[in-house]
């Protein structure tokens, strides 16, 4: 700044390099998420106020309505209890796996380069081959889960049939794809622990559990909080697994009786299978909604964890 | 800086080296996380028969390059391989460009209304994508390309993370004595962030690259959404494959090797990048 006043040269071009063009270095990416990202956002609270049907030419102004019609709407009950159960059967294990994993990566091994690799390995494919793999592993007639429970002497179970199997096939997969990811999260934030600490804590004599429990625990607060939110953010939007566990024809319904259909894919049901875009709209605002709130109890749920 | 460049400096801790059961665990994970890929490939490299098997068959046979050539000749496959590396890379592109420019300003220059706009690209993170879906399916609609790959290209161009991303880096990564000083020999802004900031950025900006190439690769909702069947992404020409009428699974597996090798090479070659990226990000964020 005092350069542009001590020196003659050429100073309104200074000032507006300096002051101007910080706005154009950050314009594209504020144009662009204006147009793709926050008008629809704010778009879809209108919408949801609408009776808009793709199909029909009317659109009518209904005002709440919609959100009225969810209220009594049995299939968003079940699809919101479905998707509840299904974030509490992948996040409880997925997070405490990872804690578990971490652990391990965090003492001195040989080859920790190709561990990590391999643990993070489940995160980079796609939902969709997953998934596939998964429902065929699952499979009721040639799944490899039946005929290994076969092998135990116990029944078949046909895993999409029932809600508990189904949800619990469900949770398998995400719990699969994000348990490696989190490891490396909580990893890291165990690395960034001084070290200190635990030699004070050997000295007093506290062995390897107490050290765990009472030090890395505490002190990895932050980052618990971090996955039990992030996670929260993407449970709560499932839409792939349930959609493609269903083998056969891509139907939205998530099973014969909508035993696994979750919010998001009702949402899709409504809006891209009948088209009801004043309705989905209202599903979407309602379960962003509902994300937030469990997202802050979530957190202070994991605030609680003692520090220190 | 050093947190991405070498990733694994961690501290070493003589007292806690792992024993045999930390071996044995961590083998036992390693196993559980390969094993789903191994099985689609050895499906994918038997005949139709093989599925239905009992005891389930464990090891790959010689049909593979048959049945690759059987998804080939049945599915848009090639079309759908060819929609994804058009999107994948020009998302990458995009997103590392605008996303390395955002956050040199950010990161280095000071303006009106920085920390305000800021605290709003990270805020965005945290928006569930699904709550636009409908209104950005109707202005898709309104341009046109309902159908067409720039409805997918399109809302992918910026992330809010890539700025956060690269802002973060940045800050750290180029001195700000070094930016006084080319200012003071007269350099533009313009000038500055091509031959200061933009070298400097480039370990972070190959691990942004990395990461945004393969969430485009691998995504699969928007896609299914606005295209249509005729002309797909991989991903969901996959999803396709698979909810037939009469689901050839062979066929199926076939595709989802097809779609994951891609990715999987480039696992294998960058995979330690991509680690340093997490955990360095953890770390900061």
């Amino acid at each position: 700044m005092t350069s542009a006043r001590t020196r003659p040269r050429r100073r309104w071009a200074y000032v507006l390099d300096v002051k101007g063009s910080p706005y154009i270095y950050i314009a594209p990416f504020f144009l662009l998420f204006g147009a793709v990202g926050l008008f629809p956002l704010l778009y879809t609270a209108y919408v949801s106020m609408t009776d808009w049907n793709l199909l029909e030419t009317t659109r009518e102004w209904v005002g709440l309505e919609n959100y009225a019609e969810l209220i009594g709407d049995a299939y968003f009950w079940n699809s919101l209890v479905n998707t509840v159960s299904i974030w509490l059967l992948s996040t409880v294990p997925q997070l405490l796996g990872a804690l578990f994993i971490a652990h391990m990566l965090n003492r001195s091994l040989r080859a920790r380069t190709f561990f990590r690799m391999g643990v993070l390995l489940p995160n980079v494919t796609s939902i969709v081959a997953v998934t596939i793999i998964f429902a065929q592993l699952f499979g009721r007639d040639f799944g490899m889960v039946n005929w290994l429970i076969g092998l135990a002497g116990l029944d078949p179970i046909d895993w999409q049939a029932g809600t508990l199997s189904s949800h619990i096939a469900i949770s398998l997969i995400v719990i699969w794809r994000w348990t490696g990811y989190n490891a490396l999260i909580y990893l890291a934030a165990m690395q960034a622990i001084p070290n200190h600490l635990y030699e004070a804590a050997t000295i007093d004599g506290a062995g390897q559990a107490t050290q765990f429990w009472k030090i890395t625990i505490p002190m990895l607060r932050p980052t618990i909080i971090f996955t039990a939110v992030v996670s929260t953010i993407g449970g709560f939007q499932i839409i792939a697994e349930p959609l493609l566990f269903q083998s056969g024809t891509g139907n939205p319904t998530g099973g014969s009786d909508r035993q696994f259909q979750t919010v998001g894919l009702y949402l899709y049901e409504q809006g891209f299978g009948r088209y009801e875009f004043g309705y989905a709209s209202a599903i979407a605002w309602t379960l962003c909604l509902i994300i937030v709130v469990m997202a802050v109890v979530n957190f202070s749920i994991t605030r609680r964890i003692k520090s220190g | 800086m050093a947190t991405i460049t070498r990733p694994f400096r961690g501290v070493l801790r003589p007292g806690r080296s792992a024993g045999f059961w930390t071996y044995a665990a961590l083998i036992a994970v390693l196993l559980g996380s390969l094993f789903p890929i191994y099985w689609s490939l050895v499906v994918a490299s038997q005949s139709n028969d093989a599925i239905a098997k009992v005891p389930p068959v464990l090891t790959p046979g010689g049909h593979l390059f048959e049945n690759i050539a059987r998804v080939f000749d049945t599915t848009v496959f090639g079309k759908a391989l060819l929609n994804s590396f058009i999107v994948s890379g020009s998302v990458t592109v995009s997103v590392v460009f605008f996303s390395t420019l955002a956050g040199f300003a950010f990161a280095k220059l000071r303006f009106r209304g920085r920390g305000g706009l800021l605290v709003a690209a990270i805020a965005t993170t945290t928006v569930p994508h699904q709550l636009g879906i409908i209104p950005l399916y109707i202005l898709m609609g309104e341009l046109g390309w309902t159908g067409r790959i720039e409805a997918v290209i399109v809302p992918g161009l910026v992330t809010a993370f890539g700025v956060f991303f690269m802002t973060q880096y940045l800050t750290g990564a180029v001195p700000d004595e070094l930016l006084e000083a080319g200012r003071m020999d007269g350099c533009t802004t313009l000038r500055l962030f091509w031959h200061v900031v933009l070298p400097a950025a480039r370990p972070a900006a190959a691990v942004l690259g990395l990461f945004t190439f393969m969430q485009a690769w691998n995504d699969f909702f928007w896609p299914l959404v606005v295209l249509t069947p005729g002309n797909p992404t991989v991903q969901y020409a996959l999803s396709a494959l698979a909810s037939g009428y009469t689901t050839d699974y062979t066929l199926v597996l076939t595709g989802t090797v097809i779609a994951t090798v891609p990715i999987v090479v480039v696992f294998a070659l960058l995979g330690r990048q991509i680690i340093g990226g997490i955990m360095s990000g953890a770390i900061k964020g």
